[in-house]
């Protein structure tokens, strides 16, 4: 591990010492760029990476600070953006070769309000090509590598966020996910990763995999910095016609809090039991006898729509992906293949998406374009909607007697590179857990809940909670971190192994 | 429900993806594969069921009829892989008389 | 390639036409449909343009709350009922002048429908029913570079460009119309017009169709005889004025009357309009049907008007047509024949504007409905596009009332307000088209015709005072048309009494 303390702090003490002066944002943003030179060959966390923009970020922060002019809650503190979000000035790619060197002409809302923060953007994360995946191989930039062990996969598509901070490049990151893609990367590398409700964060300047279930979230190391960052980026946004004209509930509040006494806790049947890992099983169930030991009030709840839930979600995904990705023509934007003045405009955009997209991101735009076509759309399209409102309805039904559901985030801990990538329903598998809460639009969290004894990795518990009622999740995950933190006596991330550093 | 390489074609040809015989082999079997794997949602086909499009039930979105500037015609066609008198090139276009 | 057609009257006597016409509208809104980039018409190349409208990557579409309120103000305009709850939906299909390669639309649930317009062929009302009128957006512009005459055939390349991309539109769909017989292009022609004038009254839209803000689609099929089922229709597209429209429903009747008569069969087919050879052409015919797979639009959420805005808009409507024309026609005291005339030169709100301006409803329907249609039909314009305004033309009007001019110099006048000259008092200044009724340069001119024409001089001597005529017709010709008739025949009779 690096010398410098500031890779290991939290955001929020970051963000304190740099508005305290007790050290520079530019100190800080300087000692995570020495970290990913050193240790980025290797996990291949970022796609891009703009040391210079980043660090003249960080002196803009330290010149307030020093004229005694007031700055936000994580001014200063270094984060990177998963390459799913615009940001003029720097290239978004999705991790798709179709998309290769090209700068958005303008910034995505969640953007914005990073950069007005005083956030210290240090560059783009990598991810499954246009979020599609599990395991953040399906980059057409090459995979990330799980920073607990690098043979391993660190999640996906938000592989880069989750790998960043586990790998000590960044204290904070920004996912996006759909069926899981802030969440399960969370789980698998130790770390904490925010689904807020849908429509509480801003979509626009995401681009657009499934747009009914996509949604911005906050990637961090500790629940508080999670908190913070949602903080930042939640709340209205009139570009966005789904967001939410309605405040962001008090989440910083409940991670400080972390008190669950009283909270009504269900445990989903759904997910768990069989095809889940003895170690996942045991990590699971040891945390929520630990809530229940923190005053929680435990049961078992039933969700029978959720076993339909991952066949809904690739049917409703691919559907919308396969509209939501046919701007990607070679018209006006991104690459271009073909035009060689023998080649028709329909001839390049045949040639150009055969050339720019990846295996995935044909299979599902084939399922898509087949589930939406005229003959076949009530019995795939169609009844995938009627399984969405079921599912929905499950939630409605458990929320009138709990306050948060929890379940693993993820079946199994992370698999080694390579093993699924020719099996996607193996990979599909991974989100299991996941997806019903973006088909139902609630809040949804990951928190690390400690190691699989089979193989030393981590392993996560997700918390479900009803929409606009995000600060619950903050309550529940700061309860488990502050009473596991006492009882392996520091986070879970100090047991990593460190990084081998090699010289960029 | 088979689904032949050369369903995949037709799809793909929808699709605007020029897939090779390669990988319509290959893609084919995992196609069905996946569309196996969800038929089960075709069990509610006929419930008395609405479908939901969106997660959250808000209606009436709009914004007020006010106009906001421009790109610069620049940064518009900034990222154009061609551009020529300020307008957006393209390959000849083969379809209907406009 | 040319297509064999019947004649009109044979091809008339022999099938009965079913017609289908879908209107394209784009609203006057002052921006987009689902983003705040400026509608206005004729500016430079994607000067008009944004990251949502030019489909970038991540996006997002806003409902213009105008639109909105135009596209429920159009359906009850148009006799519709308003959706309590409906969506917008895209409609998939790959087009370069479609920047997402999905149109946001709406498919299965539009915001008005069941309708109907009456409307006026021949001073007889015609109903046409009102199937749907749903909200949709407008697709950029190509230019076809390379080829001949900027066709998109053997073009080398194409350019586009956005900034019409986005602006709202309304498509307005008729049931089919069935009974029009032999007036079915008198019928479409009427129905378009009335059309444009509704959306023009509720101040939606300019419905300039030189300009594309309204264009029309024109479906059409024969079949044996009215009991019969319906035959295979054609889709006409590109048609762009109200003449097109009669012409195309015309030439479409003819041609396919000669397919069945031959015992061919009619082709299910986009066809084009070809407004300088009359005729329509077939378009690219499709290895299948384009298959757009809709789907409801997940970045925007549903629209549910609420009952009592609707009641509010409603409270907006102007006047319907037909009730209009009804009182016009009474209070102006027009006969009925004057004002078929009228409705169908498309003077009535000219009139209307006219009369308001404090001309005599008579003198402005013989203006409007007489020398200006006359003037625009010989320039191939609508007559609302003239470059004289009404309150122009009432003030022509007063100048004859005054006797400043009579009426071959009011022609004059108007000719020069026209051109661009100004004013009607200007142009009489500037033109020096004032009557003379001084008697001195009047007594001259008299004098000189008479000594010109002595022995039409003795007739009136004589009492033959009919005979004036020839002399005042002499004094109007020396003064090249100004003089003041009436002063002039007194002079003359003065002279040889």
């Amino acid at each position: 591990m690096s010398t410098s303390p500031h890779l290991t702090s939290t955001a929020a003490d970051l963000a304190a010492g740099i508005a305290a002066g007790t050290f520079s944002s530019e100190e800080v943003t300087r000692a995570h760029l020495d970290r990913i030179a050193a240790v980025d060959t290797e996990v291949h966390a970022f796609l891009h990476v703009d040391g210079e923009r980043a660090l003249e970020a960080a002196r803009a922060v330290d010149a307030k600070v020093a004229a005694g002019e007031p700055v936000g809650p994580l001014a200063g503190v270094p984060l990177g953006l998963k390459d799913v979000l615009t940001m003029q000035g720097a290239p978004t790619t999705c991790g798709s070769r179709i998309l290769q060197g090209w700068y958005p002409p303008y910034d995505a809302t969640v953007t914005t309000r990073l950069l007005q923060a005083g956030l210290v953007v240090l560059g783009k994360t990598n991810m499954d090509e246009f979020a599609m995946g599990s395991s953040t191989e399906n980059s057409a930039y090459g995979p990330t590598r799980n920073p607990w062990d690098t043979s391993r996969i660190p999640g996906g598509s938000g592989g880069g966020s989750s790998a960043a901070l586990a790998a000590f490049e960044a204290p904070l990151t920004i996912g996006t996910d759909t069926g899981g893609s802030i969440r399960q990367p969370a789980a698998v590398t130790g770390t904490v990763g925010v689904k807020p409700t849908y429509g509480g964060t801003s979509r626009y300047g995401l681009v657009a995999l499934a747009s009914s279930l996509d949604q911005p979230g906050p990637c961090a190391r500790t629940v508080l910095d999670a908190a913070l960052l949602h903080q930042v980026i939640g709340g209205h946004d009139p570009r966005d016609s789904t967001s939410i004209d309605a405040p962001v509930p008090d989440v910083v509040a409940a991670a400080r809090s972390g008190d669950v006494r009283g909270l009504r806790v269900g445990v989903v049947r759904e997910l768990g039991g069989e095809g889940y890992q003895p170690g996942v099983t045991q990590r699971f169930t040891e945390a929520v006898e630990l809530l229940s030991s923190l005053g929680a009030e435990v049961v078992e709840v039933s969700c029978p729509s959720f076993e339909q839930a991952l066949a809904a979600y690739y049917l409703i995904l691919p559907s919308e992906a396969s509209s939501n990705l046919a701007k990607f023509d070679a018209m006006r934007f991104g690459l271009r293949v073909g035009d060689d003045g023998s080649h028709s405009a329909e001839e390049v955009m045949n040639l150009t998406r055969e050339a720019g997209f990846g295996d995935e991101v044909k299979r599902r735009i084939i399922i898509g374009t087949y589930a939406l076509s005229s003959g076949y759309y009530d019995a795939y399209y169609g009844s995938a909607q009627k399984v969405r409102t079921l599912i929905v309805r499950d939630f409605q039904a458990a929320f009138e007697t709990v306050d948060v559901l929890v379940s693993p985030t993820t079946p199994t801990t992370a698999w080694p590179l390579g093993e699924r990538v020719d099996d996607p329903l193996a990979m599909y598998a991974a989100d299991l857990c996941t997806i019903p809460s973006n088909l139902a639009g609630n809040a949804s969290a990951s928190f690390p809940v400690g190691l699989s004894p089979e193989d030393g990795l981590p392993v996560g518990l997700q918390v479900m909670a009803p929409p606009m009622a995000d600060d619950r999740l903050y309550l529940v995950g700061a309860a488990l971190e502050r009473a596991l933190t006492e009882r392996w006596g520091g986070p879970l991330l100090d047991r990593i192994d460190a990084l081998q550093e090699v010289p960029a | 429900m088979a689904l032949t390489p050369d369903d995949v074609a037709k799809l793909a040809r929808l699709a605007r993806i020029d897939l090779t015989p390669a990988e319509l082999e290959h893609l084919a079997p995992q196609l069905e594969g996946i569309l196996e794997a969800v038929a089960s949602v075709q069990q509610v086909r006929d419930a008395d069921v609405p479908p939901t499009s969106h997660a959250l039930p808000l209606t009436n979105v709009f914004r007020p009829d006010m106009v906001q500037p421009s790109l610069p015609v620049e940064a518009a066609l900034a990222g154009a892989p061609a551009a020529e008198e300020s307008r957006f090139r393209v390959p000849q276009i083969l379809g209907e008389e406009a | 390639m040319t297509d064999t057609v019947l004649s009109y009257e044979d091809a008339i006597a022999s099938y009965d036409p079913v017609m289908g016409l879908e209107v394209h509208v784009e609203l006057g809104t002052a921006s987009k449909m689902f983003c705040g980039c400026s509608t206005a018409f004729g500016a430079p190349p994607n000067t008009q343009t944004c990251p949502v409208c030019l489909g970038l990557p991540g996006s997002l579409p806003v409902v213009n709350a105008t639109a909105i309120e135009s596209a429920i103000r159009i359906g009850l305009a148009l006799n519709c009922s308003i959706a309590s709850w409906c969506r917008f939906a895209r409609k998939n299909y790959f087009y370069p002048d479609q920047p997402k390669n999905y149109q946001i639309s709406q498919y299965d649930e539009p915001i008005a429908f069941e309708g109907w317009l009456e409307v006026d062929v021949d001073g007889e009302p015609f109903r046409v029913e009102i199937e749907r009128a749903h909200m949709e957006e407008d697709t950029g512009k190509s230019l076809h570079v390379g080829g001949a005459t900027g066709r998109i055939h053997g073009a080398s390349h194409s350019l586009l460009d956005y900034n019409r991309s986005g602006v709202p539109l309304i498509e307005i769909v008729t049931k089919p119309i069935e009974g029009a017989g032999e007036r079915a292009p008198q019928v479409a022609r009427a129905y378009v017009q009335h059309l444009r004038d509704l959306l023009r009254g509720l101040g939606v839209s300019e419905a300039k169709m030189e300009q594309g803000a309204l264009r029309c689609d024109a479906n059409l099929s024969l079949r044996p005889d009215p009991s019969a089922p319906l035959g295979t229709r054609t889709e006409t597209k590109n048609v762009n004025s109200l003449r097109s429209v009669e012409r195309a429903v015309r030439y479409e009747i003819t041609r396919q009357a000669a397919l069945l008569r031959e015992g061919g069969r009619v082709t299910q087919e986009t066809r084009h309009w070809q407004e300088d050879s009359g005729t329509t052409s077939p378009g690219r015919s499709k290895e299948t049907a384009e298959d757009y797979r809709y789907f409801p639009e997940p970045d925007l959420v549903p629209v549910a008007p609420d009952p009592a805005w609707v009641e509010e808009l409603r409270a907006t409507l102007p006047e319907p047509p037909a009730e209009r024309r009804r009182r016009l026609l009474a209070d102006w005291g027009f006969s009925d024949l004057e004002m078929r005339d009228v409705v169908s030169s498309g003077a009535l709100d000219l009139i209307e504007q006219t009369v308001a301006a404090g001309c005599a409803p008579q003198a402005a329907r013989k203006w409007w409905a007489g020398e200006l249609a006359r003037r625009a039909n010989e320039t191939g314009v609508e007559l609302h596009e003239l470059a004289i305004s009404p309150a122009q033309v009432a003030g022509v009007q007063q100048l004859v009332e005054a006797g400043t001019v009579n009426d071959k110099l009011a022609r004059q006048v108007i000719e020069g307000v026209l051109a661009g000259e100004g004013e009607p008092e200007q142009v009489v200044a500037s033109r020096g088209l004032a009557v003379v009724s001084d008697d001195g340069a009047l007594g001259a001119a008299v004098d000189a015709a008479i000594a010109a024409n002595p022995d039409v001089a003795e007739k009136i001597r004589a009492g033959k005072v009919q005979a004036a005529g020839a002399l005042i017709g002499a004094v109007m010709k020396e003064m090249r048309g100004k003089a003041d008739a009436a002063r002039v025949r007194e002079l003359v009779l003065e002279r040889l009494s």
